[in-house]
């Protein structure tokens, strides 16, 4: 589940006797009439990799400009290992960040960069040397200590800021939308390369993104957040597969939403009613809905199979025609035209090399699913 | 492709007689043997000669040149202070009144800031002399350093002084150790045009001047007064040259350093 701690038991979030690393309570921030933050309240614990998810202007990139101390809650408190920030000016607080442009100091070299935090920290001057090799080591760059920050190329760059940021051994280390600046292959790389830094060294990473998969890649836990709110907090698997809401289902992955009214049938079966003449979907609701209860069912395309027979095993199946197909190389995604006009799309994994397709536009299919692939969303 | 025709030629003839055929002329006549300035005697640089023995030049050169350095270096300082509040202080109450207040010098007319300033120093009682020019020419360059200073700002990234501040550096040390050495440029080159505009200023100064501080714009323009003399010819010709050397120097040392990141740059796309 968390294969980025190395173990599966790292959970400290489901502990009630765990202290969490950073508290925020009831926190509000406003920009004049504007509410960036609204109300917020969430724990990060202690060794964490957590992402603050979100679409631009959502205030994710505020929550952690509050945490390093750039702005300060209008209402609320944020707590760190107990203690209340708000009197803490940025240069007084046990926390560093990385940021979105690196922010390299262009006038010093790249070991100069690293140890500029070093020289405004209370340790010995003979040890800054040493720290400062220890840093490139880890980061791999022991070659361009003595480089000026625009001799070097971006992902080196991304590479002094992290160790940068490193170098005090913060309790806290904030990273800015870190990847943004780089290549899709670099930047799959250096998730990884993260994760390990993490791991290596123990310090809590808060992570902000507008990249979905790069949150469930490198985030113990994610959350997701709109308009100044937090929507849900979760695991990556969880909030793929438990989504508590149509924002969360839409924003993370592909999925099928089909709008209608639920029937519980008891222990938690419901059918839902979703278009004149077509059979009932049969899902499982988290807990028992009222009848008529408008909601929407969600499944992911990957859990829809596609066949030319009505299948027997599955609890359901609807028929429709192939209207489009998009091939990806390892996986083909068929957009079948249900008889009520909505479009449903199906995954399927090809996992022979295709001589010939087993569909073709205009086919007359059968989509199938049982009734725990999808989720019943009454948000 | 431009092409070469007769007519740009003799634009850009006539546009660089305009401009560069006066000095020529002065600079010419300042190695004038005969003391008549408009009659040629044929060539000679005694005249140079005397200007260095000329006690009133030298000490008003003397007095020109400490006039300059101070107050452009009191105006890089001030301007500087001045276009980092406008720019990082984010909007307070009066901002862009304050912005137009830094500005307006800029284009008020020298004899109204002279004037206002010698009016000041009187009604504070006020003797005039060098320290009273170094105000007025601080008050008026100053406005020139903001500007210069302020574009810089204005185009620097300031998650750099954010950067400075999250890694322990109090507001002061963070100007200090990250903002100062990056704008240095822009501030070095408000310091040159604040320089300048002090060495050449004829207005402002005699406003403010007093009996023991004539800067050598003034004397050169009193002495004119009583007829041009070869001496002053050498004196504007010497001018010229400072000028110059000190505007061909400024342009190489820009030129160079670009080169140098150009090169820095390449360096780096290659490994």
């Amino acid at each position: 589940m968390n294969d980025n701690n190395g173990n599966t038991d790292f959970a400290p979030w489901e502990d009630p006797a765990e202290k969490p690393l950073i508290e925020f309570r009831n926190v509000t921030k406003r920009f004049g009439d504007f509410t960036a933050i609204d109300d917020l309240s969430i724990n990060i614990y202690d060794k964490e990799f957590y992402a603050l998810l979100g679409p631009s202007g959502c205030g994710k990139t505020t929550l952690m400009r509050m945490l390093a101390g750039f702005e300060t809650p209008t209402e609320g408190q944020i707590l760190l290992d107990g203690q209340d920030m708000a009197a803490v000016p940025p240069n007084k607080r046990p926390t560093n960040m990385m940021f979105q442009s690196y922010a390299l100091f262009p006038h010093l070299s790249v070991a100069e960069n690293i140890a500029f935090g070093l020289k405004r920290s209370d340790m010995p001057k003979s040890e800054i040397a040493g720290r400062v090799d220890e840093m490139l080591r880890l980061t791999r760059l022991e070659q361009f200590g003595k480089r000026k920050p625009h001799q070097i190329s971006g992902g080196q760059r991304q590479r002094v800021a992290l160790a940068r940021s490193l170098a005090k051994a913060p309790k806290l280390l904030l990273l800015d939308e870190p990847l943004g600046a780089l290549d899709k292959k670099l930047r799959q790389d250096t998730q990884f390369e993260l994760m390990d830094i993490q791991e290596k060294t123990g310090t809590t990473f808060v992570i902000v993104t507008h990249d979905q998969e790069e949150a469930m890649t490198v985030a113990s836990r994610i959350a997701v957040m709109d308009a100044g709110r937090i929507i849900q907090v979760a695991t990556p698997d969880r909030l793929y597969e438990n989504p508590n809401s149509v924002y969360v289902a839409d924003f993370i992955g592909e999925i099928n939403l089909i709008e209608g009214k639920a029937e519980p049938l008891g222990d938690k079966l419901t059918e839902i009613h979703w278009a004149e003449g077509e059979a009932p979907i049969i899902g499982t609701a988290p807990a028992d809905l009222a009848k008529g209860t408008a909601c929407h069912f969600a499944i992911r395309p990957e859990k829809v199979a596609i066949s030319s027979e009505r299948p027997e095993t599955h609890a359901n199946a609807v028929q429709g025609q192939v209207h489009d197909i998009a091939y990806l190389g390892n996986i083909s995604t068929y957009h079948v035209k249900l008889k009520n006009g909505q479009i449903i799309k199906a995954q399927a994994a090809n996992n022979r090399r295709l001589s010939r397709r087993n569909f073709t536009w205009e086919d007359p299919v059968w989509l199938s699913w049982t009734d725990t692939a999808g989720v019943i969303l009454t948000q | 492709m431009r092409r070469f025709t007769w007519f740009n030629a003799t634009a850009l003839t006539f546009g660089f007689a305009f401009l560069y055929l006066p000095m020529l002329i002065l600079i010419t006549y300042s190695f004038n043997e005969s003391r008549l300035v408009t009659v040629w005697a044929g060539f000679s640089t005694k005249w140079y000669g005397v200007l260095l023995h000329d006690k009133a030049f030298l000490s008003a050169a003397w007095i020109t040149l400490k006039v300059a350095v101070m107050s452009s270096t009191f105006a890089a300082i001030l301007g500087t202070m001045a276009a980092y509040a406008l720019v990082r202080g984010g909007r307070f109450r009066g901002r862009t009144l304050f912005s137009g207040m830094i500005y307006a010098p800029l284009v008020m007319p020298d004899v109204i800031t002279g004037l206002s300033l010698l009016l000041l120093f009187i009604a504070i009682g006020m003797d005039r002399g060098v320290t009273t020019i170094v105000l007025a020419h601080t008050t008026f360059s100053m406005c020139f350093v903001s500007v210069v200073v302020s574009s810089r700002l204005a185009t620097f990234d300031q998650s750099l002084e954010e950067a400075a501040l999250d890694l322990g550096c109090t507001p002061f040390d963070a100007f200090r150790s990250v903002t100062l050495p990056i704008i240095a440029p822009a501030v070095i080159s408000g310091w040159l045009l604040a320089f300048t505009l002090s060495l050449d200023d004829l207005v402002i100064s005699s406003f403010t001047t007093g009996p023991s501080s004539t800067t050598l714009p003034i004397k050169i323009y009193s002495a004119v007064r009583l007829g041009v003399s070869p001496e002053i010819n050498a004196l504007s010709s010497i001018m010229i040259l400072i000028v110059t050397v000190g505007v061909i120097a400024a342009s190489l040392v820009s030129k160079r350093s670009i080169a140098l990141q150009k090169a820095d740059e390449q360096k780096a796309l290659q490994q």
